[in-house]
């Protein structure tokens, strides 16, 4: 009777490990067709023959090492890519290898691409280092390399350029939309993000420049951090509406999920989010077009994953020799509560 | 004097003394408009509401942890079988489930991870910090399996009601806690539950020889441990509309042990008050209030808790009490001659 009772208890343990073995591996594991980490590396003929074929027809051939899947961000983004490519195979010869966030993986995929002899290699680094000597091997092939909203930590002459969104221009159109659903005065409170991200540092400070700089009679009477979550937004919301009551006449969240839960606090005080305080965030996510279409939210500062065609630009202009900026700032939207019940439909993350 | 010498040594005078100071300095630093009470909407608003609701998990967690502790053991996976919880809830109800069935489907499957760690820790030996450990790295992946790894909201005023909904005026998390610390209190005062509990964290070996069946009471504790996180889960996730699964309930075990500690239960198990306890999670969540309150900066919020937590340990420590008590007493000692 005890010994069945271990057996059991040792299968339901394994059962459990099981579990979280495929909770942390949930990522498929999806070689795409022409997965260049599969490519053969030690053949070198073969494919520098192709390349010269390849080359003649005047494509543009890129290789681009994505991180994973990781966020529904993430997965917009390669979306993106992927289907400007698909959009433009005439012209365009693309490879795309998944990391699965790893950063072997990644350096094994820009040998590869090295190999091959692409014009371009579009990386998203996993991590910030460790990028040294596999970009001064694409460097010695002659080939640029462009990161992809992330940075990696390397000298700058190692890469052509970045990619990626500016936080502190995010702050700044805050600001300005802030400012025109005020008409240019009252107070309002910050729901910063976690204290020390970038995105937070950057959003706070191009937010309260451009606040001090333009538009005086704001006066930002509080500001506390909410940790990027729904929750702690709440929370802060509730203390500052407790302190201020209905001086508050608008909130500016560093993201989106902070606002939506600030509007459960604002409604829990008697007012009324989106008209009694008015709201701006930054990221666009799904949520908060849904608040915005309900009128609860009024503004939000996208984050713009949809890099693909700024990505192939870039990379053309690249490979005809054209001078491109260190940094490449990706297009920000701002959508606001007007047009958000048409927005919503076409928001793919 | 006398009187309150002897009300001095319930487990609970301190934790409720300690309380009531925090209340009490907030009221001076705020100039008394910390303790304003309006009605909006036909329900009492106020920052002691506030805490009260907001500290309603932590109240809920403790009540388990206390119990938890009583054994000698410890759960840290509460965190992640919250996120179990609203998770599982918050997806039944978005598909556009019954809410009720939400509820009883999402407490289920936190008696199953506290039932799980029940077996971890009284079947199977393993130590309980490392037991509670497997439930709470793979717990959040559970979740977000669940949930497919995105934020899940829901709109439904039905789910919405466990956290932000009133009865008589007053928030409806408190009449949950209500609830359950009365049938806790009922099951160990009147039962021998309490007395088992307390002889099985003072010493499992010989409760066992005494006919205890400690295996089967640390079983029962951790089940209930991961009902509470459940219960918590809920209150979380209907209070921000949506499942969040990387956040919900994140290092608020941490909190739970804490609030247990400053309710002066210790944690080598033996001798539990679950009001003490409760009145340690209040603690915690006015901390956290007055912070917010006081308008202390973001980047020092964290060092000013620390201080005012390490302040209030050393209140209820006893050799610092005594080693007070003793320099006092010389003091008057030197005067006197």
């Amino acid at each position: 009777m005890k010994t069945t009772r271990r057996i059991v208890a040792a299968m339901l343990s394994v059962l459990m490990l099981g579990a979280a073995f495929t909770g942390c591996g949930n990522e498929p594991a999806a070689p795409t067709t022409n997965d260049p980490s599969s490519a053969p590396v030690e053949n070198n003929p073969t494919p520098d023959n192709g390349g010269d074929k390849e080359t003649d027809d005047g494509k543009l051939k890129v290789g681009f090492a994505q991180i994973g899947q990781e966020s529904g961000w993430r997965d917009a983004e390669t979306a993106s890519i992927q289907f400007y490519a698909g959009q433009n195979v005439d012209t365009i010869d693309f490879k795309f290898a998944d990391a699965q966030a790893k950063q072997e993986n990644q350096i094994k995929a820009i040998k590869s691409f090295i190999d091959m002899d692409v014009d371009v290699i579009g990386l998203a680094p996993v991590v910030e280092t460790g990028w040294d000597a596999v970009f001064t091997e694409a460097k010695d092939a002659g080939i640029p390399i462009v990161l992809v909203d992330r940075m990696a930590d390397v000298p700058e002459d190692l890469y052509a350029t970045f990619i990626g969104s500016d936080f502190i221009e995010e702050g700044k159109n805050a600001a300005d939309e802030m400012a025109k659903l005020l008409g240019n005065k009252g107070k309002i409170v910050q729901l910063e993000g976690t204290v020390g991200a970038s995105a937070a540092n950057d959003r706070k400070k191009g937010f309260e420049d451009q606040m001090a700089a333009e538009y005086p009679d704001i006066e930002i009477i509080a500001s506390q951090t909410g940790d990027f979550t729904r929750a702690k937004g709440k929370e802060v919301m509730e203390s500052f509406l407790k302190t201020y009551g209905a001086d508050i006449k608008g909130v500016y969240g560093h993201n989106d999920d902070m606002v939506l839960g600030a509007i459960e606090a604002i409604k829990e005080a008697g007012l009324k989010p989106g008209t009694d305080v008015v709201t701006v965030s930054c990221d666009g996510v799904k949520g908060i077009f849904e608040a915005m279409v309900a009128g609860e939210a009024n503004v939000t500062v996208e984050c713009n994953p949809l890099l693909g065609p700024i990505f192939f630009e870039t990379c053309q202009k690249l490979k005809d020799g054209e001078a491109v900026e260190k940094w490449v700032k990706s297009e920000e939207g701002i959508y606001r509560q007007d047009t958000a019940a048409e927005d919503i439909k076409t928001r793919v993350y | 004097m006398n009187r309150l010498k002897k009300l001095s040594k319930y487990q609970v005078f301190w934790p409720i003394v300690i309380f009531l100071l925090i209340l009490l300095v907030n009221g001076i630093v705020s100039g008394g408009s910390f303790f304003e009470m309006r009605i909006v909407d036909g329900h009492l608003y106020s920052r002691i509401i506030d805490i009260l609701r907001n500290g309603s998990k932590l109240m809920l967690l403790a009540t388990g942890m206390t119990m938890v502790l009583a054994t000698g053991g410890t759960d840290i996976s509460v965190g992640s079988v919250m996120a179990i919880s609203g998770a599982v809830a918050c997806t039944i109800v978005a598909g556009g489930g019954n809410v009720a069935v939400a509820i009883l489907v999402a407490i289920l499957a936190g008696i199953v991870a506290g039932a799980w760690n029940g077996l971890l820790v009284s079947k199977i030996k393993i130590q309980p910090i490392v037991a509670t450990m497997i439930l709470m790295v793979a717990g959040r992946g559970i979740a977000q399996l669940i949930t497919n790894g995105k934020i899940v909201t829901v709109n439904s005023d039905a789910y919405y009601f466990i956290n932000g909904g009133y009865i008589l005026g007053l928030p409806f998390p408190l009449f949950i806690v209500a609830f359950v610390v009365l049938l806790v209190m009922l099951f160990i005062k009147k039962t021998a539950f309490g007395l088992f509990l307390e002889s099985t964290g003072v010493n499992p070996i010989s409760s066992h020889f005494a006919g205890i069946n400690v295996d089967r009471i640390k079983w029962m504790v951790y089940t209930f441990c991961g009902m509470m996180a459940a219960v918590a889960g809920l209150i979380e996730s209907a209070g921000i509309k949506g499942a969040d699964c990387n956040n919900a309930g994140l290092f608020i075990e941490m909190d739970a042990i804490l609030a247990v500690a400053i309710g002066g239960t210790s944690l080598n198990g033996g001798r539990f008050s679950i009001p003490a306890s409760l009145f340690g999670a209040l603690i915690i969540q006015s901390i956290t209030t007055s912070v917010y309150a006081m308008g202390v900066a973001p980047e020092i919020t964290q060092v000013v808790k620390s201080i005012i937590v390490v302040v209030i340990c050393l209140f209820q420590s006893k050799a610092f009490k005594e080693s007070i008590a003793k320099k006092l007493n010389f003091r008057k000692a030197v005067k006197q001659a």
